[in-house]
């Protein structure tokens, strides 16, 4: 790794809009032992030491206020705070403005960023609050009474025929059950390294949940947890033979997703090595691009085509999912879906997170999850097909309640994945592109990868999923309700605050107080 | 007995292991009079191996037949075949790093100020080495194999 700092006098031989850094370091030398672990932890060159004075130094022109120098230094001497450095107010010209103009005046490049959506615009979740039960029917209490969160994922049938007393006539097809309707969404082995998909997948098999492998094929010491796996099929079609269609219970196809709707994905070449280039089958050091669209899919028609024939490959054993992104037509989109043979909807809001994507493309274009959910489950009820298919969405949960209210607006579960890497350490610095990450997650150099324990990201992982059932359940209790399966698509659950009467009629909710 | 184990394939390089050991064999047991007050610094006594993306911590394996114990002229390396631990007796150390160059894994270290050895002792007054308590990744294990 690259350890070399900017010595004195090198301001002389850069790019001065360097110098508007975000952020700006401060070390406490009442508490600095000059131990380096933050110049060791770094993997941006940020800190230095010089021997001569026996200090620590920073070059904060580098810093993308990841943390991990502060989080490891033993003395809490390192404190990591915007810089206060300011252009003039211009409420049009914003320095965000500003320095991706001086940036691109640089380069000449597309600006590029990870995770998902940070812009200020409406969380409705924060906009809904939950309903409870008091004096006409009482709440429910988890720690005395039986609370059911398990759900079964997967088409159910119109009507069920009892034959003989108590004989099920009707024929299913297959069902995933889940024990917590929380799954970890897709991200790919190369966007994110084996340490972090093997913890996933050994919480995923402990709390009876799945994990999807997102769109870079499955690494073969990983096909043991098959049950709790949903393959991917992207457009690149990485990684896609028999045997990986058949390793999982679901194949997911990945039409689009929140943080990108539109394009497709992009691994970079650097990012390819020896283990990923065998698993997805590339060549070493290529670049790994997803088109945009499936070259063979252009309507629903074909979209069948698709699902049936992956539902031929694995003798109709496996469920299939087709994720989109959530878009102003989705509740169109999903209909067709549904009809197309899809036993699982994952829509994917505009929150989603991502390990690469231009940052006008992150920023602009999609739709808040929660409109989308709530017009795809009314459009599908209203059609009289919600059964055929369940509905997962995903895009930007960040708590229990959030879950909560989803399940609420119809959903049978949802896709946790920026939660998932924030429990492991991700400090959503949204950098994961750089492959520098230096809390080990979102890269593939051996250094760095070793900084997640696939032991403890497991233990965190499957300690998020038991923290949120707690939670789950209490608020199932409060609301009187004794099965998550009850609360789907319970609107009356649920008040608008604060909203429009546009937003409460496309959410399908009163607001508070009616 | 119980050993102190590292694990390479966890093991982040950052040194924490090190800090831990100096403090807790600090007079203070203060990290920041450790570093900042005490002269001498207490030396570490493990030590990470680096090499590339590859490191470890190594300290005294307490191995059951010790070279160190059989190399030593003045009787100052002592194993103790109760607790199993190679211990070093000071009072008794000449300086001649005999055990050094016998040690197989190059953990025992010259103390510059006193001009005697310096070893891991396995932390006898904490339940848990410093060393395996401080680490962040769990790249040390503290147990009986």
């Amino acid at each position: 790794m690259e350890k070399e700092q900017r010595g004195a006098g090198a301001l002389l031989y850069y790019d001065q809009n360097q110098n508007y850094h975000d952020f700006v370091i401060e070390r406490n030398p009442d508490k600095c032992i000059q131990c380096q672990v933050c110049l060791r932890q770094c993997s941006y060159s940020v800190h230095g030491y010089d021997e001569r004075h026996d200090e620590m130094r920073a070059d904060e022109t580098r810093c993308v206020g990841c943390h991990r120098c502060e989080a490891l230094c033993p003395t809490g001497a390192i404190t990591i705070k915007k810089n206060p450095s300011d252009f003039r107010d211009n409420a049009l010209w914003t320095p965000w403005h500003i320095k991706n103009i001086y940036k691109q005046a640089a380069t000449g490049g597309v600006l590029l960023t990870g995770m998902g959506n940070p812009s200020p615009y409406p969380v409705y979740w924060d906009r809904i609050l939950l309903d409870a039960s008091q004096v006409t029917n009482p709440s429910i209490d988890p720690l005395r009474e039986p609370m059911e969160l398990r759900n079964y994922l997967g088409a159910k049938p119109d009507a069920i025929e009892i034959i003989n007393g108590d004989e099920l006539k009707t024929t299913f097809t297959p069902q995933i059950p889940i024990e917590y309707p929380l799954l970890f969404s897709a991200m790919s082995y190369g966007s994110i390294n084996l340490n972090i998909h093997c913890g996933l997948a050994r919480a995923a098999e402990e709390m009876g949940i799945l994990y999807n492998t997102g769109e870079g094929g499955l690494h073969p010491s990983l096909y043991r947890y098959g049950r709790n796996t949903i393959v991917q099929c992207a457009s690149g079609r990485f990684g896609v033979h028999r045997d990986y269609l058949n390793a999982g219970v679901a194949i997911e196809i990945k039409v689009g997703q929140g943080a990108k709707p539109g394009i497709g994905g992009h691994l970079p070449g650097e990012k390819i090595g020896p283990e990923i280039s065998l698993t997805r089958m590339i060549p070493e050091g290529t670049d790994a691009l997803s088109p945009a669209p499936h070259h063979d899919i252009y309507s629903i028609e074909e979209l069948r085509q698709l699902i049936y024939a992956l539902k031929e490959a694995t003798d109709y054993q496996k469920l299939v999912f087709v994720k989109i992104a959530a878009v102003h037509n989705s509740a169109a989109i999903a209909s067709g879906m549904v009809r197309a043979g899809a036993d699982v909807i994952a829509l994917d809001g505009f929150r989603g997170g991502t390990g690469a994507a231009p940052t006008m493309i992150r920023d602009n274009v999609g739709i808040p999850i929660e409109l989308a959910l709530a017009s795809v489950d009314e459009r599908l009820r209203q059609e009289g097909i919600r059964n055929q298919a369940s509905l997962i969405v995903a895009g930007g949960i960040r708590c229990s309640a959030d879950v909560v209210k989803a399940i609420a607006l119809g959903a049978d579960a949802v896709y946790i994945a920026t939660a998932a890497l924030i429990a492991v350490g991700c400090t959503v610095c949204q950098r994961c592109y750089t492959g520098k990450c230096p809390w080990g997650i979102a890269t593939n150099d051996p250094y760095l990868a070793k900084r997640i324990n696939p032991e403890i990201a497991h233990e965190k992982l499957a300690n998020l999923i038991r923290a949120w059932g707690h939670e789950i359940q209490e608020m199932l209790g409060g609301m009187g309700i004794n099965a998550l399966e009850s609360l789907r698509g319970n609107r009356e659950k649920l008040r608008g605050i604060g909203l429009n009467e546009v937003e409460l009629q496309i959410l399908g909710i009163k607001h508070a107080g009616a | 007995m119980k050993r102190v184990y590292p694990r390479e394939e966890v093991c982040i390089g950052c040194h924490l292991c090190e800090i831990a050991c100096i403090v807790e064999h600090s007079a203070s047991k203060d990290i920041i009079k450790a570093f900042k007050a005490e002269t001498p610094r207490p030396t570490a006594r493990n030590l990470v191996e680096e090499e590339g993306a590859i490191s470890f911590s190594v300290s005294c394996r307490h191995c059951n037949e010790p070279p160190c114990v059989q190399a030593c002229i003045s009787g100052a390396m002592v194993k103790d075949y109760q607790s199993g631990v190679v211990r070093h007796l000071e009072e008794k150390c000449m300086g001649c790093w005999s055990c050094i160059m016998a040690c197989p894994y190059g953990v025992i270290r010259k103390n510059p100020v006193r001009k005697t050895v310096i070893k891991c002792d396995l932390c006898p007054e904490r339940p848990i080495p410093a060393c395996v308590e401080a680490c962040p990744n769990r790249a040390l294990i503290f147990e009986e194999r």
